[in-house]
């Protein structure tokens, strides 16, 4: 894709510094963004430090540290919308949305419709999708979103798209969810970003490993675990072509069935749970467009049914890592 | 003790504007009759959340409001955003659910917006409104105007979590916020001592540093007082007030609720301070309206709500075609 292309005036960042980044270049280039969360303000900047220096340069007026108060929030974040400013919502944890589901799903998502396009909300939630904190910190909700109408669902996996989806999404008229997992997060790796205002278009999925035998479809944080199954596969001469959706709603659905119409064999894997995941709509999509084309059934290789576990033992079979996606693999191509 | 004796107050608001207040509260309660009327007779269906008794603590805040103030309402909102400028074609247009409507019959009863007015949202969700205000007040603040944000809510929405996360953000920031506690003693079909210990709902404020007051909503200038009061507070950059509007319920909670649940005599109590009347009554014992100009009135104002629901029943609803449009920005590859 072009727009993972690095280019000259490319940076190299870690995941986090091209979140910050973005959020620098918005506030930079847009008086009427501001951001507000706990604790986003210097010090400490964040819990994990993600908005680190941006009230500083910016002031803790338009960088706001709320109280503990979810609901308060993104009551805020929907108002100010309305007010004619584009509001960043941090959501500390995915776990916490469970916290302002009303306000999300209720207001900031139905507002457009119910006001029959008089009216629209630009305003982003961030949210970090945990890891490793057991239960309560650590879950993969996206689903629950996707299923509501009117709000886009941005899930990056790499420096460059994190960046280029949060300027999108900070520019965008509607409510957008970008989520942010942890293991992307805390990851020190660096790799291109392109500077300035960068935009990803939200809604174009990325292929991320080209192939002919199969597509793994997924997103966030299971795209690296994808990647790595496709080049062990590579070994076994199983040629796995990789779909990075980037952006679950809207849903890319040419790229994942130009994709499918080409290999003829899909994988689907994600973090969230399986039963009833992002998924099970992707894979019924397949079906729906393919099912003549399709050697074999689309399979489903994603976290269980459980509560996200802290036991490691127990954790490390919760959710799908390179191996179990690469078993799934050679099953479909069995 | 007749309603005409009733003592209103002194008060220096010139009289055009007083009688602009009790044209509004008037239309107010005849717009509502005939829309209930309809309902009962079949006319049409719907649904509808009447607010007689509340004409004066709806109308009594937004009257002391400029008209490029934000305001936010409820499912019970149709007084709020008839003061608040919207006009009677749009109001039953959404009612019915009509292209006319202000939403094009895409929100309904429900969900009234009109942000050329400033009425920036109706909720369904008991409570849910008050965090939204204190966004446009935060965006009043961030983009240095002066504009002061109210925010309706009914009692029932002192128990719900969102009011007091919204009180304690609004104070901690300043933010120039008006909640407005419509007190009408009825969470839905559970009075007041039912639900809560808290006798004066406005005391709620005070543990978050935010000014409470008492009114009595039956009682228009006395409403519209405490609400400038507030209103130039929050304009000042004082931060936001609590203002609890106590005005009884007359009717049950929803069309069709007979409120047999409900005291008779406590109802009867609240027909006797209705305030319309009281202010009718009032604007003629003080000699700004003459008797058969309230007559008159009444029946002009009888004529615009007939023309105007005509207008609504005759208007279309939106074609199939219209289905998915407005979930997303146009242009935006709408899931299936």
């Amino acid at each position: 894709m072009a727009s993972i292309q690095p280019t000259e005036t490319d940076r190299e960042m870690t995941f986090g510094e091209a979140i910050n980044d973005a959020l620098d270049v918005a506030l930079g280039n847009d008086p009427t963004v501001f951001l507000l969360g706990e604790d986003i303000a210097d010090p400490p900047g964040g819990v994990v430090r993600l908005t680190h220096g941006l009230s500083t340069k910016y002031g803790t007026h338009r960088v706001r540290a709320t109280p503990i108060s979810e609901q308060a929030i993104a009551g805020a974040a929907i108002g100010a919308a309305l007010g004619g400013l584009r509001p960043v919502a941090e959501i500390m944890l995915m776990d916490f949305m469970t916290l302002v589901m009303d306000q999300l799903v209720n207001h900031a998502a139905k507002h457009r419709y119910m006001s029959g396009g008089t009216s629209h909300l630009p305003l982003t939630v961030r949210t970090r999708i945990g890891h490793r904190r057991g239960a309560q910190h650590s879950s993969s909700y996206e689903a629950w979103f996707m299923h509501v109408p009117g709000i886009k669902v941005c899930a990056p996996t790499t420096a460059a798209d994190a960046k280029g989806l949060l300027l999108s999404c900070i520019a965008d008229d509607d409510p957008c969810l970008f989520l942010e997992p942890t293991p992307m997060v805390r990851s020190r790796r660096r790799s291109p970003v392109p500077e300035g205002d960068y935009r990803v278009p939200i809604g174009q999925a990325a292929v991320a490993r080209d192939g002919s035998d199969v597509s793994i479809i997924t997103y966030g944080q299971m795209t690296p675990a994808a990647l790595e199954a496709a080049a062990t596969l590579a070994d076994e001469a199983i040629s796995a072509e990789v779909v990075d959706l980037r952006s679950l709603v809207p849903l890319d659905h040419r790229t994942v069935l130009n994709s499918v119409a080409k290999t003829h064999r899909a994988v689907v894997t994600h973090a969230a749970a399986r039963f009833a995941g992002p998924g099970a709509e992707i894979s019924a999509m397949i079906h729906e467009e393919l099912f003549g084309e399709l050697e074999r059934p689309v399979h489903r290789v994603a976290a269980a049914f459980t509560p996200v576990p802290f036991a490691q033992s127990l954790e490390q079979v919760h959710a799908p890592d390179a191996s179990t996606i690469a078993e799934t693999v050679r099953e479909v191509m069995k | 003790m007749s309603s005409a004796d009733v003592d209103l107050g002194a008060h220096d608001l010139p009289v055009d504007d007083l009688l602009n207040i009790h044209r509004t509260m008037l239309t107010i309660r005849l717009a509502e009759q005939r829309f209930m009327r309809g309902l009962s007779r079949g006319e049409f269906p719907g649904f509808y959340f009447p607010v007689q008794g509340m004409e004066a603590a709806a109308v009594g805040v937004i009257a002391a409001l400029r008209p490029d103030d934000y305001y936010i309402t409820t499912y019970r909102g149709i007084a709020d955003i008839l003061a608040k400028g919207s006009s009677l074609e749009a109001v039953f247009g959404e009612l019915l659910g009509r292209v006319t409507g202000m939403s094009r019959g895409k929100g309904g009863t429900m969900h009234m917006a009109d942000p050329d007015r400033g009425m920036m949202l109706t909720t369904g969700i008991v409570g849910s409104g008050t965090p939204i205000a204190n966004g446009l007040g935060l965006s009043a603040q961030l983009l240095g105007n002066d504009r002061v944000t109210g925010v309706s809510f009914g009692d029932g929405a002192t128990s719900i979590g969102a009011l007091h996360e919204a009180l304690n953000l609004a104070s901690l920031w300043d933010l120039p916020v008006i909640f407005v506690c419509h007190n009408n003693l009825w969470g839905e079909c559970t009075p007041l001592e039912g639900y809560t210990k808290t006798a004066r709902l406005a005391e709620r404020a005070a543990p978050f540093g935010i000014p409470g007051l008492t009114v009595d909503g039956t009682n228009v200038l006395e409403v519209y007082d405490a609400a400038a009061q507030a209103a130039e507070r929050a304009r000042r950059g004082d931060g936001p007030t609590f203002l609890e509007v106590v005005a009884p319920r007359i009717l049950g909670h929803y069309f069709g609720d007979t409120g047999s649940y409900m005291d008779e005599a406590a109802v009867e109590q609240a027909r006797v301070n209705d305030p319309v009347p009281k202010l009718g009554d009032w604007l003629v014992s003080q000699g700004h309206l003459g008797p058969d100009e309230l007559d008159t009135l009444t029946g002009q104002i009888a004529d615009e709500v007939e023309d105007a629901l005509a207008t609504a029943l005759n208007s279309d609803m939106l074609p199939a075609d219209e289905l998915r449009t407005d979930v997303f920005a146009p242009g935006v590859d709408t899931p299936r």
